[in-house]
């Protein structure tokens, strides 16, 4: 499904060069749940970035279903649509009510008609549970809230795979709880998932795999079995340790 | 009533009190130059009264005079039995009937509501700023965009139009619009006027645009472009409404500014409301009193526009 091979990303500021992604191969098979774990700074959310294009990678490959991202004629829009992308920050766009949020690019990119499409987003604010607030603004909502809109906002497009970026980590503790239900639904339902996060137990649960990423390198990858139980990696035990 | 709005009516007092002193030393000093106050004389500048006369057009007598309301119709006959009815107002009537008649003498008048030069000055300004605002916004609005654009020659192109049209004044631009441009494209001094106030606002209107773009979050940008929208949709339908929202209070200042400096197109005779209330004052003299109505034309006009801006902000406001 998403294939990346010796994928590079650097960032250059003030004369210095900042390795962001160094190097990272990583195959993601249909179906498939990975969830990336590390300490700040470790270019996970960066490695993320770059599986839609939102950054531009610097040296290597990326191929999802087959189309290479670092391929100048590729039409980025296009694998946008199938790659659908949460974030921190929920990012809903506030001048819109939470229907109009999911109706949206619905109908400037997937070209669906108004009908199509609210029946559309009435039925995945159904599935995140909140159904009763799609005449609201954003703003009304509490942050668990605005990340299942964020989450349905993303879905509408029938994306093929869903990048989670730290999804839980701007939201105050008793909502963190909402919105990784929502994601462990998605999981059992086979969606294709890549996910950043420090949410240990999330991974424990849901993850097929767990990728450990130190400084832009991919330090260790496993089943979550060997990976809390039995790290090989010195750098590994001594992240698992501190958040344990 | 509690203590606090005690305080507040003190201090509402006070504010009085010191409008009052300086309206008072206003006056006093107009007393020590010995000039008369004339402001009966200003209405007739907005409204008046005018008289046309109705004449005979031969040699003839009154045939006959009906009066029906507001109405009475003169019929006169000529030397040659040519009959001919004419209109005029009861009050005026001066003839009877039977009335032997010359041609040229007036058998009454007729009077008519007609809106002097203040009035029409007033118009004039409106018209001109509201065009030069529309045009000023487009201008503005494609500029800005181009100013945020990532092809290197929209971007240049649109920061020197910024840079010599703010670098410069509005009167030498007005000059060069008037005289250079309008002799060169053979264009009519309305035509110059408004362009030229366009252009002076949309500069300033594509700098706040710019402001307003770059102030949206970056994440909402993210938010469309991973959903798989163009750069155009994005800018459409997420950045622009949000942009547009947050600059209202600078446009609206924007704007205001567009109305009093459409004064300065007087200088290119355009009979606008500055231009209007120079030439009230040389049949009247009542310079004090004309500049007074003048400057609170322009209030009048100013307050309104930031009234509808404040009730379109307030109607934007339900999202927050």
């Amino acid at each position: 499904m998403i294939k990346t091979v010796d994928l590079k990303k650097t960032f250059t500021g003030r004369g210095q060069t900042v390795y962001a992604v160094d190097g990272v191969s990583v195959t993601v098979r249909s179906g498939e749940v990975v969830v990336i774990i590390g300490p700040s700074g470790s270019g996970k959310s960066t490695f993320l970035r770059c599986l839609n294009g939102l950054e531009t990678l610097t040296a290597g490959h990326i191929l999802v279903d087959g189309i290479d991202l670092a391929d100048r004629k590729t039409d980025l829009n296009k694998v946008r649509r199938e790659v659908g992308m949460v974030f921190q920050q929920f990012n809903l766009f506030p001048h819109k009510k939470v229907i109009e949020n999911i109706v949206l690019a619905q109908m400037t990119v997937r070209k669906r008609n108004r009908d199509e499409a609210e029946a559309k987003a009435r039925e995945l604010l159904k599935k995140v549970g909140i159904s009763e607030k799609e005449q609201e603004y954003p703003s009304r909502l509490s942050g668990g809230q605005q990340q299942r809109v964020a989450i349905a906002r993303a879905l509408a497009m029938d994306p093929k795979i869903m990048l989670f970026d730290e999804p839980t980590s701007a939201l105050d503790p008793e909502m963190v709880g909402e919105v990784l239900d929502v994601m462990k639904n998605l999981a059992r339902e086979g969606m294709t998932m890549v996910v950043v996060t420090h949410e240990m137990g999330f991974a424990r649960e849901v993850a097929d795999r767990v990728l450990f990423m130190d400084q832009g390198k991919l330090v260790e990858e496993g089943t979550p079995e060997h990976f809390f139980t039995a790290p090989r990696e010195e750098r590994t035990k001594l992240f698992l340790k501190q958040v344990l | 009533m509690n203590s606090s709005s005690k305080h507040l009516w003190s201090w509402r007092l006070l504010t009085f009190v010191i409008l009052f002193l300086i309206a008072s030393s206003l006056w006093i000093a107009t007393k020590k130059i010995d000039y008369t106050w004339r402001w009966n004389r200003i209405p007739q500048y907005f409204f008046y009264h005018a008289e046309t006369l109705e004449n005979i057009p031969f040699d003839g007598r009154v045939l006959s005079i009906k009066t029906s309301g507001s109405e009475t119709k003169v019929v006169l006959e000529s030397e040659d039995g040519e009959k001919q009815t004419v209109s005029v107002e009861p009050e005026s009537l001066q003839v009877a009937e039977g009335d032997s008649l010359f041609e040229g003498d007036s058998i009454g008048s007729n009077s008519e509501w007609k809106a002097g030069p203040l009035t029409m000055g007033l118009l004039m300004t409106l018209w001109l700023s509201a065009a030069a605002s529309f045009f000023g916004l487009i201008i503005g609005l494609v500029t800005g965009l181009c100013r945020v654009s990532k092809n290197p020659t929209l971007r240049s192109l649109s920061v020197i139009y910024i840079e010599v049209i703010r670098g410069t004044p509005l009167l030498v631009q007005i000059f060069i619009f008037y005289f250079f441009l309008g002799t060169v494209l053979d264009i009519s001094r309305n035509v110059a006027g408004i362009s030229a106030l366009a252009i002076f606002a949309g500069a300033y209107v594509a700098e706040i645009i710019r402001a307003g773009i770059q102030s949206i979050p970056k994440g909402q940008t993210e938010a469309a472009r991973s959903l798989g929208m163009t750069a155009t949709q994005n800018m459409i339908y997420i950045v622009l409404p949000q942009a547009l929202k947050r600059v209202l209070p600078p446009l609206a200042g924007q704007f205001i500014s567009l109305v009093k400096d459409s004064s300065l197109v007087s200088v290119i005779a355009i009979t606008d409301l500055t231009k209007s209330g120079r030439e009230v004052i040389t049949s009247t003299f009542a310079t004090f009193e004309i500049w007074f109505t003048v400057a609170l034309l322009y209030l009048l006009l100013t307050s309104v526009l930031s009234q509808l801006i404040a009730w379109v902000e307030r109607r934007l406001a339900v999202s927050d």
